[in-house]
């Protein structure tokens, strides 16, 4: 009986309640969503309704696993997917001119998917185990162990993939304590740059310019958020039809599952990419600005849990963690829109795909652990609401 | 340079800025999200709700009507009617009640139908087409026709609906369609497929049907409509049409395809017949079978479990995914092996005593038959084992399988059906592959002994019999089989041929073949087959096979007292006539006993179905002395 009650109690404390309680919100409002993007009938939303139940199981399993035994299992984990990156090269499967699976016969797996895990947990991982002998090198070192990856991910390609993986192990290094003597003139440069962008458009999207480093097709996704009327039934459709989309909900929204554009078809992706425009034509601006506070609330609780983890490895990976899932949420709404070009960036909790819903539980498992795991015992009074960090 | 002591507290604080850094940056980034939302939903909102409500170009997908097939004499196996519907569309009908009943005075409406249509209802959202009624006749059609415009909502829509003529007849062969599902989905996403299935909900499951799904689906059409703002069509914009789908004409004859299938008489089986100049398929059963139409519009639930639990297993297509030991009728083979490899002339003889001893165990001939002087001639026509087991001295495993491997046993047939299994040809490989324990990995001789008489670890489909038996026939050209013998484009009345195809030639010594044809013809006369081609008047090649799939140890075999389901299989693999071979088969029944008993009068009447001229309509006699014709 007792140990019943011990057992049970153990499980229980290895879930982080407040962050729990958002989960459980964004994960109902996916659905709800998916629900009308689907028209109702269709195997999608079933699918989905599942792909939730075993994220949530697998999101609670990682966080029964203490953050010391996730530090000691980070190298492997960074060995395995890159082990698994290197052999898509080799025998990956290719579909759309991108080879990023392998196929294992019962599973087709995505090795990228794993890395976005992978490699902040190795970086918080690396960075603990330099804790208090510290010197420039390790960064180096960093960023290093996070170009290999990256360059992989890169040639398959998948650009977006890349940038995500790379803007993960950022994060840590961030946390680490990069100095802002560099990223005060890194940031300045890319907006200067962002600039002159904007502000050469024309020449820069005429067909003979080249663009080096990007590939056509990126090439055309930057072009057409510059100026998506240029070629309004190709791929600057997609951005067209969202801003109608969310622009014709208004305050209040056109009602569930009563927005013409997402019923009639008119907004492309309304299950993976651009299921945001979905939801707000249909529930309008208090719907999405609801929606924007549920997702600051996360990653608020992030921060909060990564500002009150007893060791480097904790704070640096949930840190990290948490700043990857906040541009998850930037960059795919701000895709739809009309602020970003259009990347291939799910919406965390709401597009369609069992992978991604995967990943993204892990990262809230891992977030669990480090926040119930606490080796010192905290003031009682730091362990209830969201506290300052 | 670090005070040690304090370092944790002080990674603590400097972390504790860098996440208010971030928190602000966090902030930021939501309020710019806030602001571009606020702009389009509030400032935009009355300009973007009005493209939203005059957003009219509605593109819609025109599906293609699928291909048709049909046998090689014309007889249609799958087609497509025209079926009127009654699709409404919620969100258009203010009254769902009302509609109903004034609906009710122009077109019949049963119970059922209104239940159902509530069901749809109720899963569906309000911009998509419900399905009230199919099957309007065109009286009713015509009526409401008339009277569309009291019913704004309702539309009345021609769909292509699929039919199997031939019910269960051959079914396996013709497959059927079915609702596409999330794994066809992926297929067609992966091979950039997916935009030519808008618009339709089918594709291609099982057999014909799916392997040619190419062909049959066609190239779907796109309508621009300008719509109203609730999704109703007013008039067409541009309109690309569709391309229907090729029709597909089977090599095989429907007519000896049903000589065939009775011949089973409810047995379960299989059997493949094939013409040996070219690779075409003439007869495919699988027995039981099951009818294709319950796939059309969805199985209901209680067809499909009778049809899924069955012990009978009617779904499996039995000729390339069950395989069997194929007992006596491999016997040819390993004869042509013997020669081939030079390890027994053709007139070289054996003393059989009526069993074999190997080490301590001792092999017997069915029934312990003694034959005495027994030559490769001989050991066809009275089928004696000792013969064979005695050639495990000889030849080693793997020079059978070398040997044996373009005949295709333990390979795909390459015939175009999904699904073919590969069965199990042994050698030292396979076994190695095969088990983990080292023990079990290795090759013992007395395996080879059984191997030798098609027994022990041999596993073929009856495809696998059939297209060997039609390369032995032919004397060594490997055609590749072949169901499909032309695909009519649409709107093209000349078929274009699918072209014979010789995959490889095996390298055999015309005399150590007509040594083999000569005893399998002696076979059908004063062997085991004597009885069922009692009278024929041609000349037949085979050989009859009893496949044990219960081991007795030696005990006598009563088939009374074993489990139905354990008794023998009987087999049989022929070809006729003897000389120049228009037809090569070979048929399995399951459980069913002796070879001679069962699977060989089965042979016999496919072969008489085929050689003789039947009392069938003029047309039918011509159109099969075409197709004759053509095969040679």
């Amino acid at each position: 009986m007792i140990s019943i009650f011990n057992w049970l109690l153990r499980v229980l404390r290895a879930i982080d309640w407040p962050l729990l309680l958002i989960v459980a919100c964004l994960s109902g409002a996916g659905l709800m969503v998916m629900y009308s993007a689907v028209g109702g009938t269709d195997w999608r939303y079933a699918d989905q309704s599942r792909y939730v139940v075993l994220a949530l199981v697998v999101m609670w399993l990682v966080a029964l696993v203490p953050p010391a035994w996730l530090a000691r299992l980070a190298p492997v984990a960074y060995g395995v997917a890159l082990a698994l990156l290197v052999a898509v090269v080799f025998v990956g499967d290719t579909s759309k001119g991108a080879t990023r699976w392998l196929d294992l016969g019962f599973i087709r797996l995505q090795p990228s998917e794993i890395m976005k895990i992978a490699l902040p947990l190795l970086l918080a991982w690396y960075f603990q185990q330099r804790e208090g002998k510290r010197n420039p090198l390790d960064y180096i070192i960093a960023v290093a162990l996070m170009a290999v990856p990256f360059a992989l991910i890169v040639t398959q390609p998948d650009l977006g993939t890349a940038l995500l993986v790379a803007s993960a192990g950022f994060f840590v290094m961030y946390f680490a304590g990069l100095s802002f003597k560099l990223l005060i003139p890194v940031a300045v440069v890319a907006v200067i740059g962002l600039g002159m962008v904007l502000a050469n458009e024309d020449t820069l999207c005429a067909p003979e310019t080249d663009w080096v480093v990007l590939q056509d097709y990126q090439k055309g996704r930057v072009c057409t958020l510059l100026d998506p009327t240029k070629d309004p039934l190709g791929k600057g459709f997609h951005t067209i039809q969202s801003t109608i989309a969310v622009g014709s909900g208004g305050l209040y929204g056109r009602g569930f599952m009563q927005g013409t554009q997402a019923q009639l078809d008119f907004i492309p992706e309304r299950t993976t990419d651009f299921v945001f425009a979905v939801f707000a034509e249909e529930f309008g601006l208090y719907g999405s600005l609801s929606l924007l506070f549920l997702f600051l609330l996360l990653i608020a609780r992030g921060l909060v849990i990564a500002a009150r983890a007893d060791n480097t490895f904790g704070r640096l990976a949930a840190g990290s963690l948490t700043l990857v899932l906040f541009v998850y949420v930037f960059v795919n709404i701000g895709m739809v829109i009309g602020l970003l070009p259009v990347v291939g960036v799910p919406l965390p909790f709401f597009s369609y795909g069992g992978t991604a819903l995967l990943t993204l539980a892990v990262a809230l498992g891992v977030l669990m652990s480090i926040s119930t795991h606490q080796s010192l015992p905290l003031p009682s009074n730091a362990r209830t609401g969201f506290g300052s960090p | 340079m670090f005070d040690f002591k304090s370092a944790s507290q002080r990674a603590r604080s400097r972390f504790g800025l860098r996440a208010w850094v971030a928190a602000l940056v966090v902030l930021l980034a939501f309020a710019l999200l806030g602001w571009r939302l606020w702009v389009l939903q509030v400032q935009e909102h009355p300009g973007l709700l009005q493209r939203a409500d005059s957003n009219r170009t509605a593109v819609v997908p025109i599906p293609p009507r699928r291909g048709e097939i049909v046998d090689r004499r014309g007889e249609v196996l799958a087609r497509n009617y025209l079926s009127y519907t009654l699709d409404v569309v919620p969100a258009q009908v203010d009254s769902m009640d009302d509609l109903l009943s004034e609906l009710e005075q122009v077109v019949t409406l049963s119970e059922r139908q209104i239940r159902q249509f509530d069901r749809r209802l109720r899963e569906s959202g309000p911009f998509t087409e419900v399905l009230l009624r199919n099957d309007l006749s065109d009286t009713e059609a015509a009526y409401f026709a008339a009277q569309a415009f009291r019913f704004p909502g309702v539309e009345l829509k021609a769909r292509w609906v699929r039919q199997y003529p031939q019910g269960q007849s051959a079914a396996h062969v013709v497959g059927y369609i079915g609702r596409i599902s999330e794994r066809d989905e992926s297929a067609l996403r992966a091979a950039d497929a997916l935009g030519n299935y808008r618009g339709t909900d089918i594709i291609g499951k099982k057999g014909v049907e799916k392997s040619w799904e190419s062909r049959l689906h066609g190239q779907t059409g796109i309508e621009s409509l300008e719509v109203t703002a609730r999704g109703r069509p007013v008039r067409s914009l541009h309109r690309l049409d569709p391309v229907p789908g090729g029709d597909l004409v089977l090599s095989l004859d429907m007519r000896l395809q049903r000589v065939a299938e009775q011949a089973f008489e409810g047995q379960r089986g299989a059997l493949v017949a094939i013409d040996p100049n070219n690779g075409e398929i003439l007869a495919f059963v699988s027995q039981p079978s099951f009818d294709p139409n319950l796939f059309v519009d969805g199985i209901d639930h209680e067809s499909w479990r009778a049809l899924n639990e069955s012990e009978d297993n009617p779904l499996i297509t039995r000729p390339v995914y069950g395989t069997y030991p194929i007992g006596s009728t491999y016997k040819p083979f390993v004869a042509l092996a013997a020669m081939a490899l030079g390890k027994r002339g053709p007139d070289e003889e054996i003393y059989d005593p009526g069993f074999y001893e190997m080490g301590k165990t001792r092999f017997r001939n069915a029934g312990s038959i003694p034959y005495g002087r027994v030559d490769a001639h001989k050991s066809l026509v009275v089928s004696s084992d000792v013969y064979y087991y005695s050639l495990a001295e000889l030849i080693t495993i793997d020079a059978l399988h070398d040997f044996m491997k373009p005949f295709s046993f333990g390979q795909p047939t390459g015939i175009d059906l999904v699904g073919e299994r590969r069965g199990i040809l042994p050698s030292r490989d396979w076994k190695i592959a095969a088990f983990r324990d080292p023990e079990q990995q290795r090759w013992y001789p007395g395996e080879t002994v059984s191997v030798l008489i098609g027994q022990g670890y041999n596993a073929f489909s009856l495809m696998q019999l059939a297209q060997a038996t039609a390369v032995l026939a032919n004397g060594g050209t490997y055609y590749k089989p072949r169901l499909v013998k032309a695909v009519r484009p649409s709107g093209e009345s000349i078929a274009q041929d699918v072209d014979a195809e010789i995959m490889h030639e095996i390298d055999l010594d015309p005399e150590m073949v007509e040594t083999v044809r000569n005893a399998l013809a002696e076979v059908t006369k004063v062997g085991t087959a004597r009885r069922a081609f009692a009278g024929a008047p041609y000349d037949a090649a085979g050989k009859t096979g009893t496949i044990q799939l219960f081991d007795l140890k030696g005990s006598k075999y009563k088939a009374e007292e074993v489990d139905e389901r354990l008794r023998d299989h009987s087999a049989f693999m022929g070809f006729a006539p003897a000389q120049n071979p228009t037809i090569a088969l070979a048929v399995l029944v399951e459980n069913a006993g002796w070879g001679s008993a069962v699977a060989a009068p089965i042979a016999r009447t496919v072969f008489d179905a085929w050689l003789l001229p039947q009392a069938d309509s003029p047309i039918d006699a011509l159109a099969k002395s075409d197709a004759r014709q053509s095969a040679r």
